[in-house]
């Protein structure tokens, strides 16, 4: 029950894009079409699923005070927490460079549609939020993998939604300047704004 | 390219591919100018690129650290954008992320030091923006589509082009978010206190990230309706 609770937590009451805006960029820049939308959704998927629990792995064994008892008693008073930043970014980024070479290889047209913006899945700062979350609210190994899987489908959710409320947008009458990039803040914002009316939920 | 030629005549050859790869171009050819002002205006890395986003939202509610931010990014990228381009034919290019990261991380490092070793205050108040500079992905963006294919003196303009470019949304962002949710400007009360005793409340919600998006949706509306190449077609 406790798993279920945090997935429903981190897909929907606390979720990365609406709840606390992170990772903009790339789910406004990638949400013109559902389509190309639901490949980067089911990437950041895939990269959240896999990094959550694995830096929780590397946090767990190798960063906080104490881990690195296993290898040698003398070592047990060391503290690397300060790496955490720079060693999350590593894993991070081997890991969507691994994504880059499965897309370029299988799925050529959505690698082309996705451009620069799969690179940028690196600096999405939800990936770098996600671990950073999770080790801040101390989840297990398990909770950790739940938890990585839920904001993946969080992201997944809202860039799905913000793209089909764009491809309707298209037939509005909507002042010339303000097409496109314009209302795609604009909806953004006010999606945002639905959002805090979860702010009081607890499970 | 005529590689006939150039076999035949193999004495010319160095002449002949240095003309053709390397055309010596002045420093401030008309090209390079434009790298550095089409960041302001055609080719805002916010408003047009889409790049940088998450970080205008996170450092806007004061001009303060919008400040500091924007310039710290300026210094960041125009020396990433630069070192990047020197090792850009060295770096293969199935580990290039981790190496445009580690190149990145240690200039942010290094920009913290500095400002630890010179503005102390300061740096303890952003020291948590200023890691955040890792994870901004104008700096990444400008390196995956410039750096990487380009020489270091076009590279190192267009990182300061668009570092400046960034800055000026974040202080016209944080400039209104300041303004009208908490009454003050660089922490100086503007609004003076007859308002508030007339019944003038503060605006809770600039403060909130979503206010930043209809601040920047608004920025978007006036730029492009002066700039009417910019507008979205499709």
């Amino acid at each position: 029950m406790d798993l279920v609770n945090i997935f429903i937590k981190a897909a929907f009451l606390e979720n990365m894009v609406l709840a606390y805006f992170l990772g903009m960029c790339s789910f406004l820049a990638v949400s013109k079409t559902v389509k190309t939308a639901f490949g980067l959704g089911i990437a950041v998927i895939f990269v959240l699923a896999i990094t959550a629990p694995l830096n929780w792995f590397v946090n767990t064994y190798f960063l906080t005070e104490g881990a690195l008892g296993f290898i040698h008693p003398s070592l047990a008073s060391v503290d690397l927490t300060f790496l955490q930043f720079i060693v999350f970014i590593a894993t991070i980024a081997s890991m969507v460079q691994l994504v880059e070479i499965i897309v370029e290889r299988f799925f050529p047209p959505l690698y082309n549609a996705l451009g620069i913006f799969l690179p940028l899945i690196t600096v999405n700062c939800a990936i770098l939020g996600g671990s950073l979350f999770l080790i801040e609210r101390e989840y297990a190994f398990d909770e950790s993998v739940v938890f990585g899987i839920g904001s993946g489908f969080g992201f997944f959710l809202a860039i799905v939604a913000l793209a089909s409320i764009r491809e309707k947008l298209r037939y509005s009458h909507i002042p010339p300047a303000m097409r496109g990039l314009g209302m795609a803040f604009l909806v953004t914002g006010l999606m945002g704004l639905a959002f805090m009316s979860f702010a009081g939920i607890s499970l | 390219m005529s590689t006939d030629s150039t076999l035949a005549n193999p004495v010319v050859v160095p002449v002949d591919v240095a003309k053709d790869s390397a055309p010596k171009e002045p420093f401030w050819s008309p090209k390079n100018k434009r790298l550095l002002t089409d960041p302001f205006n055609d080719d805002n890395p916010i408003t047009v690129q889409v790049l940088g986003v998450c970080s205008a939202l996170a450092v806007t509610t004061q001009l303060k650290t919008a400040l500091v931010m924007s310039v710290s990014v300026i210094v960041v990228m125009a020396c990433a954008n630069f070192l990047i381009s020197l090792l850009r034919n060295t770096i293969p290019s199935r580990i290039r992320m981790i190496v445009q990261l580690l190149v990145i991380s240690g200039l942010v490092v290094m920009v913290d030091q500095v400002l630890k070793a010179f503005a102390y205050d300061v740096a303890r108040q952003l020291s948590v923006y200023i890691g955040l500079i890792i994870t901004n992905c104008i700096i990444m963006g400008r390196l995956e589509a410039m750096a990487m294919s380009s020489k270091p003196a076009p590279s190192l303009l267009d990182g300061i082009g668009n570092g400046v470019g960034y800055g000026v949304i974040l202080i016209v962002v944080a400039f209104f978010r300041e303004l009208f949710g908490a009454g003050t400007l660089l922490g100086f009360q503007v609004v003076p206190q007859v308002f508030y005793d007339m019944g003038y409340v503060n605006n809770g919600i600039m403060l909130t990230s979503a206010a930043a998006m209809f601040i920047i949706a608004i920025v978007i509306w006036i730029q492009r309706s002066r700039n009417t190449k910019l507008v979205d077609i499709s």
